[in-house]
C-alpha cells in the first residue's frame, strides 16, 4: 500500500471533524454546568468549518484512496454540504429545548459528532468493510442519543428497540455483503461492479445476497415491512434528538443505497429479478402504509414518523427508476426532505417549553392566533411535505414521478400520486388545527431569536427553492455526474 | 410597442407581492392595511386593462409572450402568454378582485390583513393560471390557487367551514394529480412542456383516452360537473361572501378553461369519442341540478347548485361541436365555444353579484335560510331591485348577459340535436323557477318578522359594489359583439385545429 501526504487531503472532512469530536470531548471535561454553551459553540463553529473544508477540497473528479477502501466525488461532497448544514439546523434547535431538561450536556455533542462522521464516512465509502464501518458508528450513537434523557421509560424503550432491530438489520447486511464476497471475491464497489458486469459469479448466492443487503438497507431506511422501530424511536427519543434522526441520518441512508445497490450493483437493477423490483415492492407498501397509518395518529411525533415512511417510498421510486435522472431526483428529494423534516420538528420543538412537550396535534390548536409567524412556516413545511406547489415539496415528487414515467413505470407513477392525495390529509389536518381550531393553551411561545431567524430561513427556503428549484437540481445533477 | 412589456407578469407577481406586504403589515393599523389592499387591487385592474386594449383581435397567435428557461433540466420554462379566450377571463379575474377587497371592508373583523392578503395573492395566481403556456407553469399555479382558498374558507368560514373546506381540498387535488401525471407523459412525448407543443403532439387513441379522462378528473372537479360537483355547495355555503364570489366568479371557469386549452385540442379524437359523456353529465347538470336548486332553503346552497346547473351550459356548448361539425352546420359550432365563453364571463358577473347580494343580507341578520326573510323590499326597497334584477340576469331575461350565453348556446344544440336543446332549454323555465320562486319568498310579500322589520338598506359601499356589476351584466347583456369579436380568431383557430383528427 502506498501511502503520501496528498491522500490526507480528500479525507480532511472527517478529519476536521474527529477532531473536533475530541475536542469537545475534552474540553467539555474541564467546563463547569453553566458553560456548556462552550461545548455548543465549538461543535457549532467546528460544523461550519468543516463545511467549508468539505467545499474546498471538493473537486468534479473522483479519486479513490486507500486501496480503493475510500471514495471521493462530488455526490459525496454534495451529501456531506447536505449532512454537516442539516446537523448544523438540528444543533441549534435542539440547544433550547436540551437546556429546559437539564438534557444541555456534552455527551449530546459528541455522540451527535461521532454519528456525523460515522454518516460522512457511509458517504465516501467504496468498499463494503468502509460501508459497514460508518454505518455502525452512526448507529451506536444514535442508540445512545435516543436514551439520552436517562429518566424517561419511553426513551429507554424506545433505545433497546432501536438497538435490537438495528443489530438485526446489521447482521442482515453483513450476511448479504458476506454471500456476495464469496460470490465476487471482492469487498470493493468498483470492482465488484466490474464483476457482475462479466457474470463471472455464482448466481445464486448472489441473488441470496442482494436480497439479504436490500432487507438491511431497508431496515436502515425505515421501508415498509421493515419500518417498525421507526414510529416508536421517533415518539420515545427526545424531540431534540428525533428531530437529529429524522433528518442527517436520511441524507447518509440515501448514499449507503447509492454507494450499494448504483456504484457495486448497477448491472443487477434490471426487472423483478434485480434489485428494482425488491425497491418497487418496498416503495409501494411504504406510500402505501406510511401515508394510511399516518392519518390516525394524534401525536405529531409518531405522524411524522410514518410521513417519514412515505417519504422514503418517495426516495425509492427514484433510485429505482435506475437513471441518471432517477438518482437525481432521488437525491433532490432526499436533500429536500432532510430540510422539510428539520424545520417541522423544530416547530414541534419551539411550541414546546420548561415543563412541558408539544407532542399532540392538539398542542398545535389556534397556533395563528398564538403566533402567525410560526404558523406560516409550518403551514410551508407541510403543504411541503405534502408536495403542494409553490413549495419545493411539489419539485421533489415531480422530479421523482418524471424519472419513473420516463422509464416506462407510468403504472407507479399513479400509485405515487394516489398516495399523496391520501398523505395530503393528515398534513392538510395539522394546517387545520393550526389555522381553524382556537386556541386552548394561550401561553405564549418563548423561542430564542436564534432559532426564530432559522426557523423562519427554514420555512421560507420552501417556498424559495420551490419558486427557483433550477439551482438545487442542478447541483444534484452534477453530483450524480454519469 | 406596449405588447412587448411585461404586462402578464406584472398582473400575476403584483398583487402576490403586494399581498405579501399586506400580510406583512399586519392588523394593528387596520385601516391603512385596506386600502393598501385595494389600491393594490385597483393598480392591478388597471395595469391588466392594456391586454384588452393593446390586444390584437385579428390573430389566433398568443400575444403578450414572456419565454424564459425555469428549470433547464426538464425545459420547464416560464412561458406566459394570452390569446382570446384567455385574455376575457383575466380581466374578469382583475375585475372580480377589487370588488371582492370592498365587500369584505366592515365585515371581516378577524385578521382583516391575512383575509385581504389571501385574495390578493389569490388573483395573481389566478391570472397566471389563465396566462401559463407552461405545462408545468399552469399546474404550480393551478395548485397554488387552493392554499388561499383552503384558508379563506377554513379560518372565516361559516360553522361546519372545516368539513367544508377539507372537502373542497381534497376533491381539487384528487382531481389534478392525474393530470400530473398525464402531463409528465406528454413531456416524454414531445420534449417539453410547452402546451402548444402539446396541441400538436401526435397521440393514439388509446393514449388520447387515458390523458382525456385524466385531464376530464382535474377539469371536471373544478368545473364542476355532476356527479363530482358535490363540495361545491358545501363550500359555497360555508365560504365568506368574498370567498364565494371568488369561487363561482373565477375559479369554476378555470375548469372551463382547461377544456378548451387542453382537453379539445390536446385530445381531440378522444374528445370526439367521448363527447357523449361531457354532454349527457352536461344536460343532467342543467336539467336535474336546476331541480335540486328549487328545493333549497338556503339562499346560498340555491345559487351554489344554480352555478352547477350554468356551468353545465358551459361544458355542453364545448362539447356539442363534434356533432355539430358531423351534420355540416357551418358556423354552428363556433357558437357553441363563443356561447360557453360567454356564458362563464356572463355568469362571473353574475353568480358574484347574487352571492354579493346574499351577503348584504347576511351581514345584517346572519342568516342565509329563505324562511327567516320575506318582504325585504318594504325595507331596503334599492337592495331589492339589484336583487331583483340579478335574478332575472340568472334566469336568463333578454338584454342582460345571462341571456346571451345560454341563447347562443340553445341555438347551436338545435344545429346539433332537437332533444339537446330542448332539455338545454328546459332551464329557462327551471333557472326562473327557482330564482323568482327565491326572490318571490325573499324580497316581496309583508314584512314576516321583526329582523327584517330593522334591516337597513345598502350603505354606499355595497352600492357601489353591486351597481357596477349591475353595469356589466347590463353591458354585456346590450352589446356583447366586442367580447365575442375578441375571441373570434382564437375560437376559429380551435376548431380548425380540432377539425383535424391527430391520430
Amino acid at each position: 500500500m502506498q501511502f503520501d501526504s496528498t491522500q490526507l487531503i480528500p479525507v480532511l472532512p472527517e478529519i476536521s471533524l474527529l477532531t473536533l469530536a475530541c475536542v469537545v470531548l475534552v474540553v467539555d471535561l474541564f467546563i463547569r454546568e453553566e458553560q456548556r454553551i462552550i461545548s455548543y459553540g465549538i461543535s457549532q463553529v467546528g460544523l461550519i468549518l468543516t463545511l467549508l473544508i468539505t467545499i474546498l477540497v471538493s473537486q468534479p473528479t473522483t479519486q479513490i484512496l486507500f486501496d480503493g477502501s475510500y471514495i471521493r466525488d462530488p455526490m459525496s461532497d454534495l451529501l456531506k454540504v447536505g449532512i454537516l448544514l442539516i446537523t448544523f439546523l438540528a444543533f441549534l434547535y435542539a440547544k433550547d429545548y436540551l437546556r429546559d431538561r437539564g438534557l444541555f450536556k456534552g455527551e449530546f455533542y459528541t455522540l451527535g459528532l461521532f454519528a456525523v462522521l460515522g454518516m460522512m464516512i457511509m458517504t465516501s465509502a467504496n468498499s463494503f468493510l468502509t460501508i459497514y464501518l460508518g454505518l455502525e458508528l452512526l448507529a451506536l450513537c444514535l442508540y445512545a442519543l435516543v436514551a439520552f434523557n436517562r429518566n424517561s421509560p419511553q426513551g429507554a424503550e424506545a433505545a433497546m428497540k432501536y438497538f435490537v432491530l438495528g443489530a438485526l438489520a446489521s447482521g442482515m447486511l453483513l450476511y448479504g455483503i458476506s454471500m456476495i464476497y464469496g460470490a465476487t471475491g471482492t469487498l470493493r464497489f468498483d470492482e465488484l461492479a466490474q464483476v457482475v458486469d462479466k457474470g463471472d459469479m455464482n448466481q445464486l448466492v448472489m441473488i441470496f445476497g442482494v436480497v439479504f443487503l436490500v432487507i438491511g438497507l431497508a431496515f436502515k431506511l425505515g421501508a415498509v415491512p421493515f419500518h417498525m422501530w421507526v414510529p416508536d424511536v421517533y415518539h420515545g427519543a427526545p424531540t431534540a434528538v428525533t428531530l437529529f434522526i429524522g433528518s442527517a441520518p436520511k441524507i447518509a441512508a440515501f448514499a449507503l443505497a447509492m454507494r450499494l445497490l448504483v456504484d457495486g450493483l448497477a448491472d443487477l437493477h434490471g426487472g423483478w429479478e434485480g434489485w428494482q423490483g425488491m425497491l418497487i415492492i418496498l416503495a409501494v407498501l411504504s406510500m402505501g402504509i406510511g401515508n394510511l397509518i399516518a392519518i390516525a395518529q394524534t401525536n405529531i411525533k409518531r405522524m411524522l414518523a410514518y410521513s417519514t415512511i412515505s417519504h422514503v417510498g418517495f426516495i425509492l421510486l427514484g433510485i429505482l427508476a435506475g437513471t441518471k435522472e432517477g438518482y437525481t431526483a432521488a437525491m433532490f428529494y432526499t436533500l429536500v426532505y432532510a430540510l422539510m423534516s428539520a424545520g417541522g420538528f423544530g416547530v414541534v420543538i419551539a411550541l414546546s417549553r420548561k415543563g412541558f412537550e408539544a407532542e399532540n396535534l392538539d398542542d398545535f390548536k389556534g397556533l395563528n392566533q398564538r403566533n402567525p409567524w410560526f404558523a406560516g412556516m409550518m403551514l410551508l413545511l407541510m403543504f411541503s411535505m405534502a408536495g403542494v406547489p409553490p413549495t419545493v415539496g411539489f419539485f421533489a415528487k415531480l422530479f421523482v414521478l418524471d424519472a419513473v414515467v420516463s422509464v416506462d413505470l407510468t403504472w407507479l407513477a399513479l400509485v405515487g400520486v394516489f398516495f399523496s392525495i391520501i398523505g395530503a390529509f393528515y398534513y392538510i389536518r395539522v394546517i387545520k388545527i393550526m389555522y381553524f381550531d382556537q386556541p386552548t393553551d394561550e401561553s405564549p411561545l418563548t423561542v430564542g431569536m436564534d432559532t426564530q431567524v432559522v426557523l423562519s430561513l427554514n420555512g421560507l427556503a420552501m417556498l424559495f427553492l420551490g419558486l427557483f428549484p433550477a439551482g438545487l437540481l442542478s447541483l444534484c445533477s452534477s453530483a450524480i455526474g454519469n | 410597442m406596449i405588447a412587448d412589456w411585461p404586462i402578464l407578469s406584472l398582473t400575476v407577481w403584483l398583487p402576490i407581492i403586494g399581498g405579501f406586504m399586506v400580510l406583512a403589515s399586519g392588523d394593528r393599523e387596520a385601516n391603512a392595511t385596506k386600502w393598501t389592499a385595494l389600491t393594490i387591487a385597483v393598480l392591478t385592474f388597471i395595469v391588466s386593462l392594456p391586454l384588452w386594449f393593446a390586444f390584437d383581435s385579428a390573430t389566433a397567435q398568443m400575444q403578450f409572450v414572456e419565454r424564459v428557461p425555469w428549470v433547464p433540466a426538464f425545459n420547464v420554462e416560464y412561458y406566459m402568454g394570452i390569446d382570446g379566450i384567455s385574455m376575457p377571463l383575466i380581466i374578469l379575474t382583475t375585475f372580480i378582485t377589487p370588488l371582492v377587497v370592498i365587500a369584505g371592508w366592515e365585515v371581516i373583523k378577524f385578521r382583516p390583513s391575512q383575509y385581504m392578503a389571501a385574495f390578493l395573492i389569490m388573483e395573481g395566481v389566478m391570472v397566471g393560471v389563465f396566462s401559463a403556456l407552461d405545462a408545468m407553469l399552469f399546474y404550480v399555479f393551478w395548485e397554488a390557487m387552493l392554499i388561499p382558498m383552503f384558508l379563506i374558507i377554513g379560518v372565516w368560514g361559516g360553522a361546519n367551514r372545516v368539513y367544508a373546506t377539507i372537502k373542497f381540498f381534497l376533491y381539487t387535488f384528487f382531481g389534478s394529480v392525474f393530470m400530473l401525471v398525464a402531463l409528465i407523459y406528454m413531456y416524454f412525448q414531445s420534449g417539453s412542456f410547452d402546451i402548444l407543443g402539446f396541441h400538436t403532439l401526435k397521440l393514439g387513441l388509446t393514449e388520447q383516452i387515458l390523458i382525456f379522462i385524466a385531464f376530464l378528473m382535474a377539469f371536471a372537479v373544478k368545473v364542476p360537473m355532476w356527479p363530482v360537483h358535490t363540495w361545491l355547495p358545501d363550500a359555497h355555503v360555508e365560504a365568506p361572501t368574498g370567498g364565494s364570489v371568488i369561487l363561482a366568479a373565477i375559479m369554476l371557469k378555470i375548469g372551463g378553461y382547461g377544456f378548451l386549452r387542453f382537453s379539445l385540442p390536446i385530445t381531440p379524437d378522444a374528445s370526439h369519442t367521448l363527447d357523449w359523456l361531457i354532454i349527457g353529465m352536461s344536460l343532467i347538470a342543467v336539467v336535474y341540478i336546476g331541480f335540486v336548486a328549487l328545493i333549497q332553503q338556503d339562499m346560498k346552497k340555491l345559487i351554489a347548485y344554480s352555478s352547477i346547473a350554468h356551468m353545465g351550459f358551459v361544458t355542453l356548448g364545448f362539447f356539442i361541436i363534434f356533432i355539430i361539425n358531423q351534420n355540416n352546420a357551418g358556423s354552428g359550432a363556433a357558437l357553441g365555444v363563443q356561447g360557453g365563453m360567454v356564458q362563464m364571463v356572463s355568469h362571473g358577473f353574475i353568480s358574484a353579484a347574487l352571492f354579493l347580494c346574499v351577503g348584504v343580507l347576511y351581514d345584517r341578520l346572519h342568516s342565509r335560510q329563505i324562511n327567516d326573510y320575506g318582504g325585504v323590499v318594504n325595507t331596503m326597497p334599492i337592495f331589492a331591485a339589484f336583487m331583483v334584477f340579478f335574478a332575472m340576469a340568472n334566469a336568463g331575461l333578454p338584454g342582460t348577459s345571462g341571456f346571451v350565453g345560454e341563447f347562443m348556446v340553445i341555438l347551436a344544440s338545435f344545429r346539433a340535436d332537437f332533444w339537446y336543446a330542448f332539455l338545454a332549454a328546459t332551464t329557462l323555465i327551471i333557472g326562473a323557477a327557482y330564482t323568482l320562486w327565491m326572490v318571490k319568498r325573499v324580497i316581496f310579500g309583508e314584512v314576516t318578522n321583526e329582523g327584517v322589520a330593522t334591516l337597513k338598506d345598502m350603505n354606499n359601499r355595497e352600492f357601489i359594489v353591486l351597481g357596477t356589476l349591475a353595469a356589466a351584466v347590463l353591458l354585456l347583456g346590450l352589446w356583447p359583439a366586442p367580447l365575442v369579436e375578441v375571441m373570434d380568431a382564437s375560437v376559429n383557430n380551435l376548431l380548425q385545429h380540432i377539425s383535424v383528427s391527430k391520430l
